[in-house]
């Protein structure tokens, strides 16, 4: 009964979601008040018919009900709770469930949040929405219902695949997901805004908080993934460019450029257009992200089971979305100003040239994703393209991005003149070499490469304290004026500064981890003892395990340094009893100089094992970065104009609240 | 010129749409195995139904004959299991079973519950040779010729087209050759 309650849920979804598709919009463009006052309450029933077909799928989850083909096929028996959760979103259909429910979360937090809005923006938002909303509940409820059933039903589950079975699982797929659906927020903004001509300085003051939020989530949502494949894989590798982590970071790195657009836009009223386009462009990345996941057109370790009508489907609907949207473009946008005039030297001229620079990143990233299908339609082969393109391209192309990362906050609107700035940063340049070949020389060996990295990391960091400085440097007053001055600045700016050094903290990490790295794979029999880096690796022993639902042979190696222990790792090959496939666990003692990582490869014969012993240093800073990157947007959405804001509405809405009650 | 300019991107998506759907009817799995046009790997199995009496690859030659894999615990399996008897009816090849990581019992069972369409069935419980055929999913199947070699493999469920359009004339193709030798 459960099933069914929650497939009529979303049929029923289906219905309300083409009432807000359509009706508002029309409204909007006949002035029909009655109409539009529909976009909002749509939203909400639509949100509440949605969350109770995830909750319905939830309890079959939760109650082991395997008469539900997709229960059935992610969830036993014997899996813990929480993983059973997470089979929600372990498959294709919950997967696509998970898409729409963040879908209509974002959905209702514009409707409660955009009241100060004029009705016929509100209106065409909510309308754009709830067309999007329209697409992935067909193609859900046509090829893909999670609430199918399977009869006879199996006396037990196939397991969630023993890979996905971690905490990782349960946090990192919602949270990537929020992010990037939340690009449809600035999308449907931007939409709106085309339809309706009102492309201007309110328009990129309304959309910045939402793709601000929703950058947020996506840069941890990554970051979260890549952390999980650096522990569960067992191989200590942080980023494989394979094409879902791909189709994860196009979005970030237009969202990126668009977060920055969205500052001119605000500020001077300029590059409307580029604006517009990027929040078409982050958003269409994200359903072109969906597309390369869901259709099987590219082989990928997180790509699910191939159905030929699922990539039709799912083609159609981009081409409709995307499509009717350039072609709004190509039709609107020549008639939008140009905004304010800014000389060649400017800030103005490094945010473009900023954006030029990710645009063409992301595009350098959708080539290398998509050649080998190119390739393969054109009937030249089957080719794949990893890594070494990838970080051929990509150094290349951010190079110039952080050079820019330094100059632009420093650089004036309008106009800037070039000693100025020159005289304002040399020190921050003087320093930042100064101590990008210092640390190579303290770390013992100094590379070209290296040293690039250790710059571009050293430069945001110099830039960043010159601006600080610059902003808050006392004149005669002393320590308490700075105090003041420091307390005085606005917190969107901090938040800048902080996203900033994040970037540098990620340089720094991945810097380092290339280049100072030591993997060691030895055989080992109990008793044994490796030394890398000095760090002391002794094989203690092995014992059998047994876990919830996987049996695990288990290695206890203890570390020491200079004699004096450090710690106990245990690494695990687990097997997980259902589906049989040997997983490695690896164990890491984490430190914020370096991880010291280890995980167990093969037995040998006599009971030796092949022991990976790698010794990471500041490889945490890499994730530490995104989160000061996220860290830096929530401090700029937290900033006093828009808590102002939010209480002036919310005053208002009480004044009419009380106004309506006799 | 200055609407041409604007619809650039408009272009340029097209252009990328009309590639994805010619990447739809690819499938980046089917790299060419490389055991296609290989002799079928030696193997020496337990029947499933009465062991002690084994099948061995040798056993087969002379024949064209389908190897399909299948397990009690695989759900894709049960959504081929109804094409395979329904083929199976058509008497054209005979198709045999490899039983694959599964418990005797369940795996007779199983065959008793949804139809047994195998001439019979081999019970390959640790895999062995799974993995000397190179199976990585389940069900997999191998169409092997008279003279012991590979001819085709079928990765996941058969589907009607696929028994239609490549199984069938390549099976009618394979005998013919076998009736020239």
């Amino acid at each position: 009964m459960i099933p069914e309650l929650g497939h009529f849920a979303l049929w029923l979804a289906l219905g309300v979601a083409l009432v807000q598709g359509v009706l508002p919009l029309w409204g909007a463009a006949r002035g029909r008040a009655d109409f539009m006052a529909l976009a909002r309450p749509s939203a909400y029933a639509l949100f509440v018919l949605v969350s109770l077909a995830s909750a319905c799928l939830l309890a079959s989850f939760v109650r082991s009900d395997f008469s539900v083909l997709y229960v059935a096929s992610n969830s036993n028996t014997q899996l813990p709770l929480p993983y059973q959760i997470a089979g929600f979103w372990g498959g294709h259909e919950g997967s696509l469930l998970l898409w729409v429910q963040m879908l209509v979360l974002w959905m209702v937090a514009v409707a409660l949040f955009s009241r100060h809005l004029p009705q016929a923006v509100q209106a065409r938002i909510l309308a754009v929405m709830g067309l999007v909303s329209v697409g992935f509940l067909l193609f859900m409820l046509l090829t893909s219902n999670p609430f199918d059933r399977l009869f006879p039903a199996p006396p037990d589950g196939r397991d969630l695949n023993p890979l996905l079975q971690d905490p990782g699982m349960v946090f990192h797929p919602p949270t990537l997901y929020m992010g990037y659906v939340g690009f449809c927020v600035a999308f449907a903004f931007a939409i709106a805004a085309l339809i309706g001509g009102n492309l201007d300085a309110t328009w990129a003051r309304w959309t910045r908080p939402w793709t601000t939020v929703a950058w947020m989530f996506l840069t941890v949502g990554i970051a979260m993934g890549s952390s999980w494949a650096y522990y569960e894989l067992g191989w200590g590798g942080w980023w494989f460019w394979d094409p879902v982590e791909n189709a994860s970071f196009m979005p970030w790195l237009l969202g990126t450029a668009l977060i920055h657009s969205l500052a001119v836009t605000e500020k001077r009223g300029s590059f409307k257009n580029w604006t517009v386009l990027l929040a078409i462009l982050a958003f269409s990345f994200s359903l072109l992200g969906t597309f390369l996941v869901r259709s099987g057109v590219l082989s990928s370790v997180h790509a699910f089971a191939t159905d030929p009508r699922r990539g039709l489907f799912i083609l159609a609907f981009l081409t409709v979305v995307i499509g009717s949207s350039f072609t709004l473009f190509a039709w609107r946008a020549p008639t939008v100003g140009l905004g304010a005039r800014f000389a060649l030297l400017s800030k103005e001229t490094t945010l473009l040239a900023n954006n030029v620079l990710l645009m063409v990143a992301a595009g350098a990233v959708l080539l290398g994703t998509l050649y080998p299908l190119i390739l393969d339609a054109l009937g030249l082969g089957k080719i794949s393209v990893g890594p070494p393109y990838f970080d051929t391209v990509f150094l290349p192309l951010m190079a110039p991005t952080i050079f820019l990362m330094g100059i632009g906050p420093m650089a004036r609107w309008k106009e800037t003149a070039l000693p100025d700035l020159a005289q304002r940063l040399k020190w921050a340049l003087g320093v930042a070499v100064l101590a990008a070949i210092g640390t190579g020389w303290l770390a013992g060996s100094i590379h070209l490469l290296a040293t690039c990295g250790l710059l571009m990391a050293y430069w945001i960091i110099c830039s960043v304290a010159t601006d600080f400085w610059e902003r808050v440097a006392p004149q005669g007053k002393g320590f308490a004026e700075l105090r003041r001055k420091t307390g005085q600045l606005p917190r969107a700016l901090v938040g800048m500064m902080v996203a900033h050094l994040g970037v540098a903290a990620f340089c720094l990490g991945v810097t380092l981890v290339k280049t100072y790295e030591v993997e060691s794979d030895v055989k080992m029999n109990v008793g044994d003892s490796t030394t890398v880096r000095g760090y002391r690796f002794a094989f203690k022993g092995v014992q059998q395990i047994q876990g919830p639902n996987y049996d695990a042979t288990r290695a206890t190696i203890e570390i020491s340094r200079d004699g004096s222990r450090i710690t106990e790792l245990s690494p695990e090959k687990r097997v997980y009893r259902v589906q049989q496939n040997p997983m490695t666990e690896a164990a890491i003692h984490p430190g914020l100089t370096g991880d010291l990582y280890v995980s167990m490869g093969e037995e040998v014969e006599g009971g030796a094992w092949i022991i990976r012993v790698y010794v990471k240093p500041f490889i945490d800073w890499i994730w530490g970065g995104c989160l000061m990157m996220a860290f830096g947007g929530l401090l700029a959405v937290t900033d006093r104009r828009y808590r102002r804001k939010a209480a002036a509405s919310a005053q208002s809405a009480n004044l009419l609240a009380q106004g309506a009650t006799p | 010129m200055k609407y041409l300019r604007y619809t650039l991107p408009l272009a340029i998506f097209l252009g990328l749409v009309w590639f994805l759907f010619q990447g739809l009817f690819l499938d980046p799995k089917e790299v060419p195995s490389p055991l296609i046009n290989k002799p079928a790997p030696a193997f020496a199995l337990e029947q499933l139904d009465q062991p002690g009496a084994s099948i061995k690859r040798d056993d087969m030659l002379g024949k064209v004959w389908l190897l399909n894999v299948f397990a009690s615990w695989c759900v894709a399996c049960r959504e081929e299991h109804p094409l395979l008897v329904q083929f199976s009816r058509m008497k054209l090849v005979p198709i045999y079973g490899l039983n694959y990581k599964d418990e005797r019992a369940a795996g007779m069972k199983w065959l008793a519950s949804f139809g047994n369409p195998y001439e019979a069935s081999l019970f390959d419980h640790d895999g062995r040779v799974g993995i000397d055929y190179g199976v990585y999913g389940v069900p997999e199947s191998f169409l092997i010729d008279a003279k012991g070699v590979i001819r085709y493999k079928q990765i996941g469920p058969f589907t009607p087209e696929a028994i239609q359009t490549k199984l069938i004339p390549l099976v009618q193709q394979l005998q013919k050759e076998a009736g020239h030798v």
